[in-house]
């Protein structure tokens, strides 16, 4: 990395480390009553972190991916809800990204998430299609200009904040239901009638509620790639890297916290350990391993952004779900033996080392995307699949 | 070649609409080919014409449509030819 880059980077990692001191302060409160991290949020949109991976030539900051990772981990070690926000945000802001620019109403659309700091949610989830988000139920309704659309989007995080909303659907009234396109619907353009409370074990902030979505808009706000390539080249392994960017941000806070329970207890015995402490090198190896899975999938997925055929392998699409896979499993091992190692400190509420919201927190990443749904379309790929085994990729 | 390959399609494509109705240029992902389809596709095609995709291959372009398998087997089985 250029001197440049660096100097970048530590002005990113600093805006982060701001937000995330907001987010600390407000996550048990946020967790507590299931409302949604204003403060935090807001703290986002005053770093204009909601922008930055927008190319510098369309007012963003042109972030990386690891970048952006980096953010999400930052934030997730402060407030896991704040950070899944983040991530969700960015995940549909790489869709324009990625794919907008051949239009020119998204382009704008972008530059304008950029300048005014946009939440954008995301509603790909449907009552009735079991939650496989590559198959949609409602249709959009093209009438000369103006698109329609009605959706049961049985989980719409944070729709009640969101400045805008990238909604799938079926392409057209006769179209198959894996024939699916996104549009981009702005606050004012649509009604959410609430018909699902977020009442969960973690996440709580995310308020993901579900509604009944009514959205009329210009259709040039359709996007014009089929859905279909929106997933697969951009949306599923970006899901993925951020969200795992997060997992790791919680499971990393945990380990800090059991590591700063061992050597509080070591000084006070004059370097007696406490008996869990073996767990906590057990827990930083499991770490390790996390960052790692999740560097070289960051790594895996700009190297085959630079080759579009890759990017739509099934290789690459194997890879991105192991990775999901992986960092969702092992952050519950890190976590668990972080509570070995912390005890009744670490299972009360309210102590320096709790660690109950980070346990339940964690829980939502096997089943944000079922991990027995990823295996399933995993092994489904592996029939066909020839595997590489090449350490050089 | 041809032949086989819509008769495969309409085996195990799991397709909504006869194959029949299909032209060789049309969207086979539009017609309502699913990721898992295309999979039991990939392998019943690998079966009846013993061949094997690179994976290199094992993309959503080779299979958009029936003319897109065509060339992409025609193209495997040249390049065996040419081994």
């Amino acid at each position: 990395m250029s001197l440049a880059a660096l100097a970048t980077d530590n002005t990113l990692a600093t805006r982060a480390q701001r937000v995330a001191a907001v987010a600390a302060e407000f996550s048990d409160n946020v967790d507590a009553e299931g409302r949604f991290p204003k403060e935090a949020v807001d703290a986002m949109k005053a770093e204009r972190l909601l922008g930055i991976q927008v190319p510098a030539a369309h007012g963003g900051e042109s972030a990386s991916l690891l970048e952006i990772a980096e953010v999400c981990s930052i934030i997730g070690q402060a407030c896991a809800s704040s950070a899944m926000i983040f991530a969700m945000h960015h995940i549909k802001l790489s869709s324009l990204v990625e794919h907008g620019e051949e239009s020119q109403w998204h382009l704008g659309f972008m530059q304008e998430v950029a300048g005014r700091q946009l939440l954008l949610g995301s509603a790909t989830t449907e009552g009735g299609i079991g939650g496989n988000l590559r198959n949609s139920i409602c249709a959009i309704e093209i009438d000369g200009d103006t698109c329609r659309l009605t959706k049961d989007a049985t989980v719409i995080s944070y729709g009640a904040q969101a400045d805008a909303i990238l909604i799938t659907s079926r392409a057209n009234a006769d179209a198959a239901p894996s024939d699916q396109v996104m549009t981009v619907f702005r606050k004012g353009q649509y009604t959410l009638e609430q018909t699902h409370v977020w009442d969960t074990l973690g996440m709580r902030g995310t308020c993901s509620d579900g509604f009944l979505f009514k959205g009329e808009a210009p259709a040039e706000q359709v996007f014009q790639k089929p859905f279909a390539e929106i997933a697969a080249q951009s949306m599923l392994a970006t899901c993925h890297l951020l969200w795992s960017g997060v997992w790791f941000g919680i499971a990393a806070d945990a380990v800090s916290r059991a590591q700063s329970f061992v050597r509080a207890a070591a000084r006070k015995s004059a370097g007696q350990v406490p008996p869990g402490a073996l767990h906590l090198a057990e827990a930083s190896n499991l770490l390790q391993l996390v960052k790692s899975n999740l560097l070289s999938g960051i790594r895996t997925y700009e190297d085959a952004k630079a080759d579009g055929e890759k990017l739509s392998s099934m290789s690459f699409a194997i890879a991105m779900n192991n990775i999901k896979i992986a960092s969702s499993q092992r952050i519950l091992d890190i976590i668990n033996k972080a509570m070995l190692i912390c005890g009744i400190m670490g299972y009360k509420n309210g102590t320096p080392y709790s660690l109950g919201r980070h346990l339940r927190d964690a829980h939502s990443a096997q089943l944000m995307i079922s991990n027995d749904r990823i295996l399933a379309n995993s092994s489904t790929m592996l029939l066909v699949q020839k595997p590489d085994f090449s350490l050089l990729g | 070649m041809n032949e086989t390959i819509r008769e495969l399609l309409g085996r195990v494509g799991g397709l909504p609409v006869p194959v029949t109705e299909l032209t060789d240029e049309a969207d086979l992902y539009a017609a309502g080919l699913s990721s898992f389809a295309s999979v039991q596709v990939m392998l019943a095609i690998e079966e009846a014409f013993d061949i094997e995709f690179p994976d290199s291959l094992l993309n959503r372009k080779s299979f958009a449509s029936i003319k897109a398998i065509e060339e992409t087997v025609a193209q495997i089985i040249k390049s065996r030819e040419a081994a």
